[in-house]
């Protein structure tokens, strides 16, 4: 079972602490390696809070843990706040903007039984030339 | 045990810079902070946390800890080896480090951007294509009667905007939330909508749909779809006559806008409709800046070269093309071979095939912070935290200058990013000869 939605990233209350109290927090980790979503799209997953879920984009996929719902999110949408897990899966294609597209890029989510969401410092590595 | 206030500070967070802040300080430590939002008192309370305070090399047997002159020295013969070195960041430090970065820039023919490119970067594209009407956040205090904001979330970003500037403060003219009325026009039911007179949910991507179908309406022109952006036609016709009716009205546009699909043509649709509705009321426009200095790293760039970000040397001389001159771009095409990053943690915050290839080469990191950045770079050396440790200017997302103080003495041995650039600038021009 999965479903496609429209992703959104942007600033949390955690996020912008952790750009402070430290990225290598497990509250930082647990804040930002997340994913909000619509109560009726949890519904048809069949998944609650907390429970795994991969999202996937054109340019990659990354694990995040169900959040509980900060702010409404509408049917459709999933939001994931900035930071290294939601930017393994945004496109850097800027077309000749500059600019990435962080906000409204269709994804898709299906639930994980089994998964790690990934530590912070093992995200990036360099790309062998 | 004896306190000492500090009256009159400026919080180096976000682009509100509010300046209002009291620092308490008790045996050489901040213990308390008074009238910041929960990000100021975070960071003054809690900077030291995740820091480093020597520098670190990368050797043939992993990371050692090295002297202030050796880190200086290695991350000058880099910068000189490199073809096409990229110098990036810039938004959390001062106006006078911005100033010896772009000297540093055009000393070794590299190219050097700041976060406006993965911000407000469109709409800096746009406004330059269309020219902005803009005012001071304390014309919007006194005068605003009508507040919009459009893709922004103040609440959550910007803590104390409503407070200070819009909605919450008592202004000459404008004296209380009667006086005011507030609009959220927003893909999300956020916090900040919650506290709106009206709060406008239109669907993701549609920002530029619904600025055309206002642009129509203004024009007393027929819509002519029943629904545009998911807001009925009533609704669009409303919300024009609320944006003529009003005496001073402004839009603050956040990163819904210059994010989503269309970037700088949403911006570019969004100037468009505020200068129409100057022909019937007057109206402002302004973007919300994120980080407590991007609006000062654009206005020196643009004094020193006349250009505001993704500024190139490699020629001798400062050219300026978004898409291709910008950061990101630049890594994607694998262009640049060495990186100097200065407060700043791109490998957070950028796409991650681009973070990859910043990884690939040479990678210098001035940073308080330990971030990802610092801790994966070839030479990392820390500097002062700006408006707590040491001082320096900072522009307001409005570009008022205002003056950042020092409230605490720094570790010892940990300089400014300031004497830390001029310090690499010198060694650069000694190896030069």
């Amino acid at each position: 079972m999965s479903i496609e939605v429209i992703l959104i990233t942007g600033r949390s209350t955690s996020q912008g602490l952790g750009l402070e109290l430290g990225k290598h927090s497990e509250k930082y980790k647990r804040g930002v390696a997340s994913c909000e979503l619509n109560v009726d799209d949890m519904r048809d997953l069949a998944i609650e809070t907390d429970d795994l879920v991969k999202v996937s984009s054109e340019c990659g996929s990354v694990v995040l843990r169900v959040a509980e719902l900060e702010q409404e999110v509408p049917r459709g949408v999933a939001f994931v706040p900035n930071g290294p897990w939601v930017n393994l899966i945004i496109c850097s294609d800027t077309s000749g903007t500059g600019m990435p597209r962080y906000k409204g890029i269709r994804v898709k989510i299906h639930p994980i039984e089994d998964g790690i969401v990934g530590d912070v410092s093992s995200l990036v590595e360099a790309e062998d030339e | 045990m004896t306190f000492n206030v500090t009256n009159d500070i400026a919080c180096p967070f976000c682009g509100c810079l509010c300046d209002d802040l009291k620092v308490i300080i008790s045996d050489g430590k901040i213990v308390d902070v008074k009238n910041a939002c929960i990000y100021g008192l975070t960071k003054f309370l809690n900077y030291s946390l995740e820091r480093s305070v020597t520098p670190v090399v990368q050797g043939d047997n992993g990371k050692v800890e090295v002297d202030l002159e050796t880190a200086v020295d290695k991350s000058a013969r880099i910068l000189i080896d490199a073809k096409y070195p990229l110098l990036y960041g810039w938004s959390c430090t001062s106006c006078e480090a911005q100033r010896v970065g772009l000297e540093l820039a055009e000393e070794i023919g590299g190219v050097i951007d700041n976060t406006t490119s993965v911000c407000h970067g469109p709409s800096i594209e746009a406004l330059q294509e269309i020219g902005e009407s803009t005012c001071t956040l304390g014309e919007v205090k006194s005068r605003a009667d009508l507040i919009i904001y459009w893709g922004s979330n103040p609440l959550q970003s910007h803590m104390r905007h409503l407070s200070r500037y819009t909605i919450g403060t008592e202004g000459r003219f404008r004296k209380t939330r009667d006086d005011r009325t507030m609009v959220v026009i927003d893909v999300r039911n956020t916090y900040s909508a919650r506290v709106a007179d009206y709060f406008y949910q239109i669907e993701p991507n549609s920002d530029y749909e619904l600025m055309s179908a206002l642009r129509v309406a203004l024009r007393d022109q027929e819509i002519e779809q029943d629904e545009v952006a998911g807001l009925k036609k009533d609704e669009i016709y409303d919300l024009a006559d609320m944006m003529i009716s009003c005496d001073f009205g402004i839009v603050f546009f956040g990163l819904g806008l210059t994010m989503s699909l269309g970037a700088n043509r949403n911006v570019d649709a969004a100037l468009s409709l505020i200068r129409d509705l100057n022909k019937r009321t007057k109206f402002l426009i302004m973007p919300m800046r994120g980080h407590f200095n991007v609006a000062g790293a654009d206005v020196v760039f643009t004094w020193q070269t006349g250009y505001p970000f993704a500024v190139d040397f490699s020629r001798g001389y400062p050219r300026y093309n978004p898409g291709d001159t910008s950061a990101v771009d630049i890594l994607l095409r694998g262009e640049s071979d060495a990186s100097l990053i200065v407060a700043s943690d791109p490998v957070a915050t950028f796409p991650v095939e681009a973070s990859k290839r910043l990884l690939s080469n040479p990678l210098i990191c001035i940073d308080p912070h330990r971030s990802l950045t610092a801790k994966a770079a070839t030479v990392a050396i820390p500097s002062n935290f700006v408006g707590i440790e040491c001082t320096g200017t900072a522009y307001r997302m409005d570009t008022i200058p205002l003056p950042l103080k020092k409230v605490i003495e720094p570790p010892e041995g940990c300089l400014s990013d300031v004497q830390l650039l001029e310090m690499i600038l010198r060694r650069v021009r000694e190896l030069k000869g």
